[in-house]
């Protein structure tokens, strides 16, 4: 079991590198580099550049040279844990992303918490109660949870919470708090914002980890094994959650994995409605200015918390399934 | 013949579905006494498993006991319980400790997800009032029992990691882990090979003898019937067709239902290359049961106009029931009368 976990990391350390390779190739890959994005944004705010002053720029930046040296470059730096300097900023690329990668991990948990507190108990519901009222209205509820935009579901919770309670939603703190440093009454304030932007991203993934929790159970609860269990003469309850629900789990430990890159790539539009400080619109920003260390190293941070989220999902996975941690050995 | 244990009298249960009402145990009696086993047999889909279910209280929705009694006589004496009225409170605890059950799929039946030792102790942390380690003792007790090798080893194990004949045996084990009096073997040696089935059925005769246990032995095999049981009910649509003692029944067969389940069982005897004589027809749709004497399309013997219209009542005779107007009951005819 213990090579098994071993030979895990190690291939998720060949694919964290893998995706360095792909993640800087696919920056690289559109006509044009950072020079001219940043010529054509003066040029249409009237200022424009000289090319003697263009080259400078790139000669700085090390844009000329072939792809492999810059790649080479760029890697032997970013493993010392320094990843650059954003062109658009001026500023180191972990002073940028700075907070933002914390606060989208802590939104993306949020979300994780709320998806698996209300699909679990729906879930249990809807399958033991199969075609009851309740059923029915939870279905309705999660196709429409699935069907309706979820920027469009952010627009219309602010505009009630605006209309209704005159409160402000978007963003993650309160403007006066945006700039101080962190202190309790900031993380206090953090607390106050964070539950409805979390709803919010938890929904679309609620409504279908209903549904699988729901299809999965009604399989299991037909088993033999669950009559075997009622046979011992165990209240429904126990039966039920003991056996079926726990067999139905395994939907609910791979769904780790999938939800950190889901947070920050799907839900780019739901960040800019609300105005979240995550790293999703961060890396819209980047790409469009053709801000190549920046977006290189969010895409690259996003290819290891997925990696690391699989890695843990299969850690979950191995404690959740008996068999799976048996067929190692 | 001392008092039966268990006694089913008149057992309904039916599934209301929206395509319709499927009676699935249509008016079933037998009898079970201690030490001896009823073998229950017919075809598949005759209401065998219904049947078994339904004295547990154990129906799959949206099946539901009717009508009729279900009567377990006390330990100790006293009147008989009736199981069908019995609130569900009280019934768990005729699960385990009064009456268990054993299935047909050793592997389906057991969770994968738990040691088999946390699967029999549960049972007896909840009936018998033992704390974790005297359960655990117990448990490998009753793996010894069941002949599990090592079994203080195999009770950590998950089931996925026995063989199909040693998954028998610890379901087995954890039937009998609050010492029922009446057990339920629901096709117990279906999916066994052939060494393993004569093993499972050898165990099961000796826990008999040695605890005096009520065997209901659901089957659709003759065979399993002829060598286990010491009285047979068998099924046909919802109905004991005909019940009595193991030997009368192969002997002399009343039923043409039995008689034809008989003719069809292979022997070594036979002339090599002939056909098995089958039964006609198959068995109806259940909502489209026929009317009359359910058996009376493929009836081989039938009287005529009087099986398609009238059901045949239950005719008593030492010992032996059976439902069909060749022993008498035609509407009109004086009682006893025969054809």
């Amino acid at each position: 079991m213990i090579a098994f976990v071993v030979r895990r990391f190690l291939l998720g350390l060949f694919t964290v590198w893998l995706i360095s390779v792909a993640s800087f190739t696919i920056i690289q890959l559109p006509p044009g580099d950072f020079v001219d994005a940043y010529i054509a944004q003066l040029a249409a705010s009237g200022s424009p550049v000289s090319a003697t002053e263009a080259d400078m720029l790139r000669k700085l930046y090390g844009l000329g040279q072939p792809m492999y040296v810059q790649y080479g470059k760029w890697i032997s730096r970013v493993v010392t844990g320094d990843f650059g300097e954003s062109m658009e900023w001026r500023r180191p690329v972990t002073e940028v992303i700075g907070d933002r990668i914390w606060l989208t991990l802590l939104l993306s948990f949020a979300a994780l918490l709320i998806t698996w507190g209300l699909a679990l108990p729906i879930g249990i519901y809807s399958a033991v109660r199969q075609y009851s009222f309740g059923d029915y209205a939870f279905t309705l509820l999660g196709f429409v949870g699935i069907a309706v935009p979820n920027f469009l579901l952010a627009l219309i919770i602010m505009y009630f919470s605006f209309k209704l309670f005159g409160a402000n939603v978007g963003g993650l703190f309160s403007s006066e708090m945006t700039i101080q440093p962190w202190s309790w009454a900031k993380a206090w304030d953090l607390a106050k914002h964070l539950p409805l932007p979390a709803v919010i991203l938890a929904l679309a993934g609620t409504a279908q980890l209903i549904r699988i929790m729901r299809a999965n159970l009604l399989d299991e609860l037909r088993k033999p094994y669950v009559v075997t269990a009622r046979a011992k003469g165990l209240s429904e309850t126990r039966v039920i959650l003991k056996y079926p629900v726990r067999a139905a789990l395994n939907p609910f430990a791979s769904n780790i994995a999938y939800l950190f890159p889901f947070l920050v790539s799907g839900s780019v539009i739901i960040s800019i409605v609300l105005g979240l400080p995550t790293v999703g619109p961060l890396l819209v920003k980047a790409l469009v200015a053709q801000d190549m260390f920046l977006a290189g190293t969010i895409v690259l941070l996003l290819g290891v918390m997925t990696v690391v989220g699989t890695f843990i999902s299969d850690l979950v996975l191995m404690w959740v399934d008996p068999r799976i941690r048996h067929q190692m050995d | 013949m001392a008092d039966p244990i268990l006694s089913v009298r008149d057992l309904h249960t039916q599934f209301h579905g929206r395509e319709g009402i499927v009676r699935a145990v249509d008016g079933v009696d037998f009898d079970v006494f201690e030490g001896r086993t009823l073998g229950v047999v017919g075809e598949s889909g005759c209401g065998k498993s219904v049947t078994a279910r339904s004295i547990l209280g154990i129906v799959d929705r949206p099946g539901r006991v009717m009508g009729g009694q279900i009567l377990l006589r006390p330990q100790g004496g006293g009147p008989p319980v009736d199981l069908a009225t019995l609130p569900q409170a009280a019934m768990r605890r005729i699960r385990g400790p009064e009456i268990a059950l054993v299935f047909q799929e050793p592997m389906a039946s057991f969770s994968q997800h738990y040691t088999i030792g946390n699967q029999i102790t549960e049972a007896i942390l909840l009936h018998m009032g033992l704390g974790k380690r005297a359960a655990r003792a117990r448990a490998i007790e009753l793996l010894d029992m069941v002949g599990v090798p090592q079994p203080d080893r195999r009770i950590d194990e998950y089931p996925f990691q026995l063989s199909g004949g040693l998954r028998q045996r610890v379901m087995i084990a954890m039937a009998l882990a609050c010492d029922p009096r009446v057990l339920i073997a629901d096709e117990p040696t279906t999916a066994l090979d052939v060494t393993t089935q004569a093993q499972i059925l050898d165990l099961l005769r000796d826990l008999q003898q040695k605890r005096g246990l009520a065997i209901i032995l659901i089957t659709h095999d003759m065979g399993v019937i002829a060598e286990m049981a010491h009285d047979v009910a068998v099924m046909y649509l919802g109905r004991a067709v005909e019940t009595g003692p193991v030997q009368d029944i192969f002997n002399r067969p009343r039923h043409p239902y039995t008689r034809a389940l008989l003719r069809s069982i292979p022997t070594v005897m036979a002339r090599p290359r002939t056909r098995l004589p089958t039964i006609e027809g198959s068995i109806p749709h259940p909502f489209d049961r026929p009317r009359g004497c359910a058996y009376h399309p493929r009836c081989s013997e039938k009287l005529g106009a009087v099986c398609e219209t009238h059901e045949p009542p239950p005719i008593d005779t030492e010992h032996r029931q059976v439902r069909c107007f060749l022993h008498g009951g035609i509407p009109g005819a004086p009682p006893g009368t025969q054809p």
